[in-house]
């Protein structure tokens, strides 16, 4: 029977990659472990290896095709005595032939399609939303504006900061030669050498620790976490000595340093692997914690942070790092950090959400607002210092909140935000401020666990309607 | 079994660490340039001045600890008494540039760089006129015009942070050396052996110095380390080093040049163990109990740093008891008048509570 060599999935958060090469041509005998093709996934190309033994039949998938969705029959291998025309199914079209997996912030329950490859997985985030284009005050009128991925402007903030000034630097695991593990530091060894782009071995609690010595003799480190589940082994450095050594030397040593790195769950890798830490780090005076979720803020908000003199957690979020959306085009565009802002304007109900949250949010104003309910949607992007008084200017406007994250509910940032509107807008407050949240369990695995854990839309939905009485 | 442990403590003792200095040193004049002998002999000034600092130091700690059972300081306090030798020492052979880092027993590294008694004895107290505006206590003091950085209360931290300051110094290519001070019991720490890595492969600037004085708080060595000579910590990275007579001033000092040339001339870091012993507990809360009186006696009579010197300077006749004298009283002046205006100087604003967290 004709074999299926379908669209693997490179990475846990791969949703569809590019057909490289073909390196068999129609007729040639593979085997087991012979290299057929290369694929081109936005962190890397790859090589694709034979499975079963037999003779490529049919090339349903031509080299150069953009896109093509994870687990679309890509060619099919035939065995002894098969022919071609045996290969009788179609070529599905590169971009339906996504398994149905579909993308769990719709308030579908989870797909049940294609059972027989679970661990093909589809990102939460299918098609992310964008806010409405609400520019900076300080972009100025008639600039033009490019499509960028959050990698990618993640990447040219770093570029554009090191060519600026020379006592910025980027270390971590895999960041030079490897050319960073998801990608982010892409190029910078080419264009800047080791000195500046520095692999480190597998040790975050030292590196850390060296990257706040070399910012305390004044050099502005951008230590990069490959995820910040790791930063836990050092997060006596980034608390003990980042955040509280400009304090305890009365303002004669300061620590100029950006830790970044991808915060939050990705796509199924459990537990330890898929955490939020955004409320930990909000807690600690002397940090300042930021959480972008445009391409456009990643850049601005990153540019800001290497030159902010103080020590900075730069979370980003892996599911987000492939998705575009406009940057202005201009040569030395910042964000000022502690700056929230309004991603979509709305009357009724403020929502306020930043990083991947924004998805759930700006998801749910969609569906809201064909109830006739017209959600505020505020972008916080920095979560400390916290900007309180745009979310009170919203409030005391809509007079109804609900907070979006997909950290646990106990003293998360939600949990801050309904604090600080109880104190300062309670007698504007129509309904209790409601905490979307991720749910009080560990990450699970199982693809269906995982997606009952996280906050959805429907979540964000059914709390707007909570809130509002209808 | 307790006793045993102690008993083996104490045979690890300075008296036993000449042969193994010499060996490793040895070993080491095998690999850099020259070699030299362990112990320089010191000229009439360097004695003098060596004794000068040194007793600066002990009066110092004794007037600190003086002010911590009136009251006036409060928290941890860790005395330095004893160890005087290995911060003189190593400060001899350092120049303007070279950076100092340390863990939380820190005063005498302080006083060594240069730091005005006034200020370190004021932040003990928790005044205004302290390094740190009151701000960061005992364990948490820096001067970047002297080149010390602290002043770090989580044993082993500095360490990492040394190697970061020794990571700019390769960086900047300024010529400048960290050294980086620890103790027997943060070389159990792992980011100590994370950064002894990172140091040997990017070969930072960075001398590593081991004060072994035998208790990690209350815990012997020999109860608390698999590998009781720290020197051979760093073979594992191929990081030379050398077990050092830490109560002779002179030994340290020599010890002290050759690692720090090593470290300058962009070979990579250098371990330094160096033997010495507090008199004091662990802090000043500690009554001592997991070791003899008798042992504290012998270090205090037989090993002395200070002592050591001034037997020197009195046996050369390059100083009389009446000149010795003077500069003890002059030195007893100076820490008078630290403890006076630390006792007296404002405490810090109230509105200094909310400055500082950020730049």
């Amino acid at each position: 029977m004709p074999t299926e060599v379908l669209m693997p999935a490179l990475s846990p958060t791969m949703e569809k990659g590019n057909l490289a090469k073909w390196l068999k041509k129609e007729g040639d005998t593979v085997k087991s472990g012979d290299v057929i093709a290369e694929i081109e996934t936005d962190k890397a190309t790859m090589e694709v290896e034979a499975i079963d033994e037999g003779t490529l039949g049919k090339i349903l998938v031509p080299e150069g095709t953009q896109d093509v969705a994870v687990n679309t029959p890509i060619a099919v291998i035939l065995a002894d005595g098969e022919d071609a025309s045996a290969a009788s199914a179609p070529a599905p079209k590169a971009a339906e032939a996504a398994p149905a997996e579909a993308a769990p912030l719709q308030p579908s329950p989870v797909a049940s399609a294609a059972p027989a490859a679970p661990a093909i997985v589809t990102s939460a985030v299918a098609n992310p939303p964008q806010p409405e284009a609400l520019p900076e005050p300080d972009v100025p009128a008639g600039t033009e504006f490019v499509n960028q991925t959050m990698r990618e402007a993640l990447r040219d903030a770093m570029a554009e900061e090191m060519r600026r000034d020379g006592d910025v630097f980027v270390m971590g695991e895999e960041v030079a030669e490897y050319q960073g593990a998801y990608k982010i530091t892409q190029g910078l060894l080419q264009e800047f050498g080791a000195r500046r782009v520095i692999d480190t071995p597998i040790t975050e609690h030292g590196f850390a620790g060296v990257g706040v010595g070399a910012a305390f003799a004044g050099l502005k480190p951008i230590v990069e976490f490959m995820t910040f589940n790791f930063a836990m082994q050092a997060i006596d450095q980034i608390i003990n000595s980042a955040a509280k050594t400009l304090y305890m030397s009365g303002g004669q040593v300061h620590c100029s340093i950006v830790f970044r790195g991808p915060n939050g769950a990705a796509a199924r890798v459990a537990a330890q692997h898929s955490q939020d830490y955004t409320a930990w780090y909000s807690h600690v005076p002397g940090l300042k914690v930021v959480a972008p979720y445009t391409a456009a803020d990643a850049k601005g908000l990153l540019k800001s942070a290497i030159r902010d003199p103080n020590p900075i957690i730069f979370l980003e979020n892996e599911i987000l790092y492939g998705h575009a959306s406009p940057v202005p085009k201009l040569d030395d565009y910042t964000v000022p950090i502690g700056k929230a802002k309004i991603a979509r304007p709305g009357k009724d109900v403020t929502l306020v959400a930043w990083s991947i949250g924004m998805n759930y949010a700006l998801k749910a104003a969609e569906e809201l607002s064909k109830l006739g309910i017209e959600a505020e949607v505020i972008d916080l992007r920095t979560i400390r210092p916290m900007d309180v008084d745009t979310i009170l200017a919203s409030v005391k406007k809509t007079g109804r909140c609900v907070t979006v994250e997909e950290g646990w509910h106990q003293s998360g940032v939600g949990a801050e935000i309904v604090a600080q509107l109880m104190e300062k807008a309670f007698d504007y407050l129509d309904a209790p401020v409601l905490r979307v949240t991720g749910k009080d369990v560990p990450m699970p695995y199982a693809a269906n666990l995982e997606k009952l854990a996280l906050p959805s839309v429907q979540d964000v939905i059914d709390a707007a309607r909570a809130v509002t009485y209808r | 079994m307790v006793t045993a442990a102690k008993k083996s403590a104490v045979s690890n003792t300075v008296g036993t660490a000449a042969p193994k200095t010499a060996r490793s040193a040895a070993r080491r004049a095998d690999k850099s340039s020259g070699g030299s002998p362990s112990t320089l002999e010191f000229s009439k000034a360097e004695e003098l001045e060596a004794y000068r600092q040194m007793l600066e130091i002990r009066r110092f700690e004794e007037k600190a600890g003086q002010l911590y059972g009136m009251g006036l300081i409060g928290g941890f306090c860790h005395l330095y008494i004893g160890q005087e030798a290995v911060v003189v020492g190593m400060q001899a052979a350092l120049k303007q540039g070279d950076q100092v880092i340390t863990g939380y027993r820190d005063h005498g590294h302080m006083l060594a760089t240069g730091m005005d008694p006034k200020g370190v004895m004021a932040e003990l107290t928790g005044r205004r006129g302290g390094y740190s505006k009151g701000k960061g206590g005992s364990m948490h003091m820096f001067s970047t015009d002297k080149g010390f950085y602290g002043g770090h209360g989580i044993v082993g931290a500095q360490v990492s942070l040394g190697t970061g300051l020794a990571f700019a110094d390769a960086y900047r290519q300024n010529g400048n050396v960290c050294l980086t001070y620890f103790g027997d019991g943060a070389a159990n720490q792992g980011q100590v052996y994370e950064s002894f890595n990172m140091a040997e492969l990017w070969k930072l600037p960075v001398v590593y110095i081991i004060e072994n004085n035998k208790y990690a708080m209350g815990t012997a060595v020999s109860r608390a380390s698999a590998q009781t000579d720290f020197s051979k910590r760093g073979t594992s990275f191929n990081i030379p080093g050398e077990q050092v007579d830490g109560m002779d001033v002179r030994a340290v000092k020599a010890a002290g040049q050759r690692a720090v040339e090593f470290a300058r001339s962009g070979k990579g870091p250098y371990i330094l163990e160096m033997l010495t012993y507090r008199y004091r507990g662990h802090s000043m809360s500690d009554p001592a109990k997991y070791r003899s009186k008798e042992e504290v006696q012998k270090m205090r009579t037989e090993h002395d740093p200070i002592e050591q010197v001034r037997a020197r300077l009195l046996e050369k006749s390059w100083a009389s008891e009446e000149e010795l004298k003077a500069i003890d009283a002059e030195i007893r002046d100076v820490m008078n008048a630290a403890a006076d205006f630390a006792s007296h100087d404002p405490e810090p604003d109230a509105s200094e509570l909310y400055t500082d967290i950020h730049r």
